[in-house]
């Protein structure tokens, strides 16, 4: 106790919360137990009350410690999770250290938990008892204040982090946009149309494009990675890796000759998903922003050969100096950010993973992906639904939706926009063929606005729906009957109907697979790199899923769009506005106050042995080489205690959780009240 | 290696030359089995969905003898699907369901026996080849590579469903068997049959059926350009083979599509004599196809690393990389 002559005079508020609470502890038992029994710990007075978060149930704390004196104040309630930052609100406008309150859970720990009254409160009674004792340890303390340096980091650059980027940007701050890709863009510059609407992708896409790449606070990275982050919330410095393009980003114009001439035709896996072609130097496609070529090595004749041959693009290029650049490096631009939005999207599930299904062994099986390629006006076809051909326009078409979602042996979670990207394709590809179009489905999910109604439009549309779940796709007819009926090069869709209860086997000429939406491949990587944690499936794990789903465990970098789940564009778009709020908020308090709860070392104690220095999540441990201890910066440290439990020499404490304060609450826990209290 | 062998009926009679090819590679493969000594009737495919509890025990005895006579292994390998399953599925119900285990060995005790479930790890042979023996161990046995030879590898339903043990690349397309008949030298066809229903019993209980099932198979594998047809299964081998010559007749087609096993075309690469290893005895003669062998590797064209496109209309085909 820091004051020996002044006793303390602590509080104890029992909240009913409702029923949730009062209907399982008998909470009047409990205040009355804190006002008798832990009379002799400095419990002063113990009241019950319906809504201790209420205004009222706050007011009732406020005048209490303003009328009896109080020096600290335990309420239990719920989880400190939820109330926490409401109580000690409380303390701090009645002038109070707000850290010398407690909230005890008597709501989670107990009365949600228990059905037994009896047992129940007299857990509650225990838990009380402890947190009395461990108030009686805290220390008054104050928030670490840091300031925030208004430039913002946003990483990805598709319609989540375009968003982003532009809402800071008009507020006027300065954004640096990092895109690992060629072009800003993402994935919804592969699109055609949109649903619900059916309004097109690209223009309503390519003017955020050209506002992001032509905005004065908007400093763009595109063909760069972020390689390294360090520092805390407000004050990070990262690495931003920018892999050479080949092309002189200052000189080159964007006329196209280089890409014109270029001799060499590859396969583009990226933007034409694998049904288009581009030159070994290329744009991503026609409306990239910035307007600058890339030239791949791999492909180049010029780098194949060893750095000999062809050549074609720098002796075309008609810029002076010349833009070609061969000999171009990789660079590494360090800068000072104080808030990170990571909006790095999702890879689309590889659909050879089912084999059953056929993706690349049959050439007539194409990924949702293929066919957004396909229907768009620039891409490969022109706009004209075809066969692996390329001229012949199917007659009658599978889409088969889930395909890696919402399977044990693949991905459990849905995959949120397929069953409304598959009505679109189905709607498409009815419009421009006159095709029979049958949806193989799960279940349909179409809870957006106005998603439904155009479920509605496409069955009006006549087009067929077989809830089942495709077994197999197969090029090879059962009989030489079945061969004969269908023809050469039919595809035969083996399907359960589960509203029929019976089997299906339905012939068709083209089959288009809805794939999922999967993590990025590397986001384990890049959460490392970013410390934030991914859920085991690979997405990005939220501060709180529900109640705080842009922010991360990590002060100051914020998720939005994709990179934490499936969504569609416009839940992409509102997290990437979203995000944009919260770091605006930050930006504007110019600094912002960190809560103390934070580890620190007994240098004296800490013999080097640097056993929690890999342990961190939050990278805030450090090693002094010269002076062989660990140190931890305060400002990077969450409070996780997971460096306090590895110390073997006990030199790591928690700020608010050290020893004494946790053994003096277990003392009270265990505190034994059948007998007469003892004399302390 | 060693391992404790329940050769099951199949492998006495119509399949005798499985079991004479293994026995003539065993010892190439340091392979070393010891059968199960008194061992019962396996249930085949039907005794369980007739009397589930009577055909856990009838297989819980197995294990039980199996477990009471290892030596110094636990691993427990059959040939035959139905056999292996059957093992497999065993341990593994009595494993999850307390009831069952507790119910079996009740049955069990008025024989004196008991089976502790999962102290015995049961293996399909093929498993045990590819996975626990290796590829490389079995490529560096070859004398006589199977050069030009095409095959059709078919593993049927049973070994590779529901695989209770995770021992499996893939459910639907498998490619173990595909790597070790590559070991040999031969070349495998890239079919889309190889699960595919052999008919089973239907043979029996509707041919109509099972005539249908075995067209489908021997006509894919036709088509796909295979010399012949490799199995793991006795039941697969009968319906393809012996059946073959029903089919024909019924359809009034004539494929001459060869089946044999595994360990037939193992013994032959291995420079055993087709005699040792039962060839000859398929009613669909392997003869025309097995001279096929060349002496030397056929030229493969190159596979090129990147997709060149090709001009003209056609898409690009996804990669199979």
């Amino acid at each position: 106790m820091s004051d020996q002559q002044k006793p303390e005079r602590i509080g104890v508020y029992v909240c009913h919360c409702g029923t949730n609470i009062a209907g399982v502890v008998d909470v009047e038992a409990v205040a009355h137990f804190a006002a008798e029994d832990l009379k002799d710990r400095g419990v002063v007075l113990a009241r019950d009350y319906t809504f201790m978060c209420s205004v009222a149930g706050q007011e009732l704390i406020e005048q209490d410690i303003h009328e009896q004196q109080l020096t600290r104040v335990v309420v239990a309630a719920c989880s400190p999770h939820l109330h926490e930052k409401t109580f000690r609100g409380v303390c701090e406008r009645s002038g109070m250290n707000p850290y010398l309150s407690e909230m005890a859970s008597i709501r989670e720990h107990v009365a949600w938990v228990h059905t037994d009254k009896v047992a129940a409160t007299a857990k509650a009674k225990a838990i009380v008892s402890g947190t009395v004792e461990r108030v009686l340890k805290n220390d008054p303390l104050e928030a670490i204040r840091v300031p925030i340096d208004a430039q913002t980091l946003v990483v990805g650059g598709g319609i989540a982090g375009i968003q982003a980027a532009l809402e800071v940007a008009e507020a006027g701050y300065e954004v640096i946009l990092v895109e690992r890709e060629a072009s800003l863009g993402g994935h919804m510059a592969q699109f055609d149309k949109t649903f619900p609407t059916l309004d097109c992708a690209a223009c309503i896409l390519t003017p955020k494009m050209a506002a992001a790449g032509s905005h004065p606070k908007i400093h763009l990275f595109t063909w760069s990675e972020v390689e390294k982050v360090e520092g805390f919330v407000g004050n990070y410095t990262v690495t931003v890796k920018k892999k050479p393009r080949y092309v002189d980003e200052d000189v080159c114009t964007g006329c196209g000759i280089c890409v014109e001439k270029c001799p060499i035709l590859v396969v583009d896996d990226k933007f034409e998903a694998g049904i288009g072609y581009r030159k070994a130097i290329y744009w991503p496609f026609a409306q990239a922003v910035p307007n600058l070529p890339v030239l791949d090595t791999e492909t180049c004749t010029y780098y194949i050969g060893g750095k000999g041959g062809c050549r074609a693009c720098e002796k075309f290029c008609p810029t002076v100096p010349n833009s070609i650049l061969f000999d171009q490096k990789e660079e590494r631009v360090t800068l000072r950010v104080g808030n990170i939005v990571l909006a790095t999207g999702w890879d689309l599930f590889d659909a050879r993973r089912i084999p059953q299904y056929g993706y690349g062994r049959l050439a007539n099986v194409f990924t949702s992906l293929e066919l957004e390629r396909m229907c768009n006006a620039a891409g490969p076809t022109g706009g004209k639904v075809v066969m692996r051909d390329g001229k012949s326009a199917p007659q009658r078409v599978a889409i088969v939706h889930c395909v890696g979602s919402r399977d044990r042996n693949y991905n459990r979670h849905c995959s949120a926009i397929c069953c409304m990207q598959s009505l679109k394709t189905a709607h498409l590809v009815k419009e421009r063929t006159g095709a029979e179009v049958y949806n193989f489905y799960i279940d349909i999910r179409t809870p957006g606005k106005e998603y439904d109604e155009f479920y509605q439009r496409v069955l009006d549309d006549g087009i067929h729906f077989v809830r089942g779940k495709v077994a197999e796709i197969t090029d090879i007819p059962f009989d030489p009957a079945e061969a004969s009926r269908n023809g050469a090069g039919t595809l035969y869709v083996q399907v359960e109907d589960t509203l029929a209860g019976m089997q299906r086997r339905i012939p068709v000429d083209m089959v288009v697979l809805s794939a999922g939406l999967e993590p990025r491949r590397d986001s384990a990587e890049v959460g490392k790199t970013f410390g934030i944690a991914c859920s085991s499936n690979g997405w990005f794990i939220e501060k709180h899923a529900k109640m705080d789903p842009i922010a991360t465990m990590t002060e100051g970098v914020f998720i939005a769009g994709c990179a934490a789940g499936p969504k569609d564009i416009p839940a992409s778009v509102s997290q990437g506005s979203a995000a944009a709020a919260r770091v605006l908020n930050y930006i504007r308090q110019g600094e912002l106050a960190l809560e103390p709860v934070r580890a620190s070392v007994l240098a004296e104690q800490c013999s080097g042995c640097r056993l929690c220095n890999g342990l961190c999540p939050f990278n805030a441990i450090s090693f002094d080489a010269a002076r062989k201890v660990t140190e931890i910066n305060a400002a990077l440290c969450q409070g996780c205690g997971t460096c306090v439990a590895a110390c073997p020499a006990g030199a790591i404490q928690g700020t608010g959780f050290s020893n004494e304060q946790l053994f003096a609450q277990i003392e009270g826990l265990l505190r034994d009240f059948s007998r007469a209290p003892e004399v302390v | 290696m060693k391992a404790l062998f329940y050769p099951g009926c199949s492998m006495q009679k119509n399949a005798r030359p499985y079991l004479d090819s293994l026995l003539a590679i065993r010892e190439v493969i340091d392979l070393e089995l010891q059968e199960i000594e008194d061992w019962n009737c396996c249930g085949a495919t039907e005794y369980m969905s007739v009397h589930r509890v009577a055909a856990h025990s009838l297989v819980g005895r197995n294990l039980a003898l199996a477990r009471q006579q290892a030596r110094d292994t636990d691993l427990l390998t059959a040939g035959c699907s139905a056999c292996y399953l059957n093992l497999a599925k065993t341990d593994t119900q009595m494993r999850e369901d307390a009831g069952l285990k507790n119910t079996v060995n009740q049955a069990l005790a008025a024989g004196g026996l008991e089976y502790k479930p999962g102290s015995i790890k049961v293996r399909h042979l093929l498993d045990l080849v590819c996975h626990d023996i290796g590829y490389d161990a079995v490529k560096a046995r070859v004398v006589k590579p199977l050069h030009g030879l095409k095959v059709a590898a078919y593993y049927g339903c049973q070994v590779v469903r529901p695989d209770y043990d995770g021992r499996w690349d893939s459910h639907e397309h498998p490619t173990s068997m595909d790597k070790l008949l590559a070991a040999l030298g031969a070349e495998p066809v890239d079919w889309a049959l190889k699960t595919q229903c052999c008919g089973g019993h239907m043979t029996v209980i509707g041919p109509d059926v099972a005539f249908g099932l075995i067209r489908r198979l021997i006509h894919g594998a036709r088509e796909a350009g295979a010399d012949l047809v490799v199995t793991l299964c006795p039941m697969c081998q009968l319906n393809l083979d012996a059946y073959q010559v029903e089919m024909n007749k019924h359809f009034h087609t004539d494929y001459q599509v060869p089946v044999l096993y595994f360990t037939q075309l193992m013994g032959l690469a291995f420079g055993k004599k087709a005699k040792e290893l039962g060839i000859g005895k398929e009613f669909v003669d392997a003869a025309p196809a097995l001279a096929k062998i060349q002496a030397e590797a056929p030229k493969v064209a190159e596979t090129k690393r990147k997709r060149r496109p090709k001009p003209g209309d056609a898409l690009p085909m996804p990669g199979m990389e």
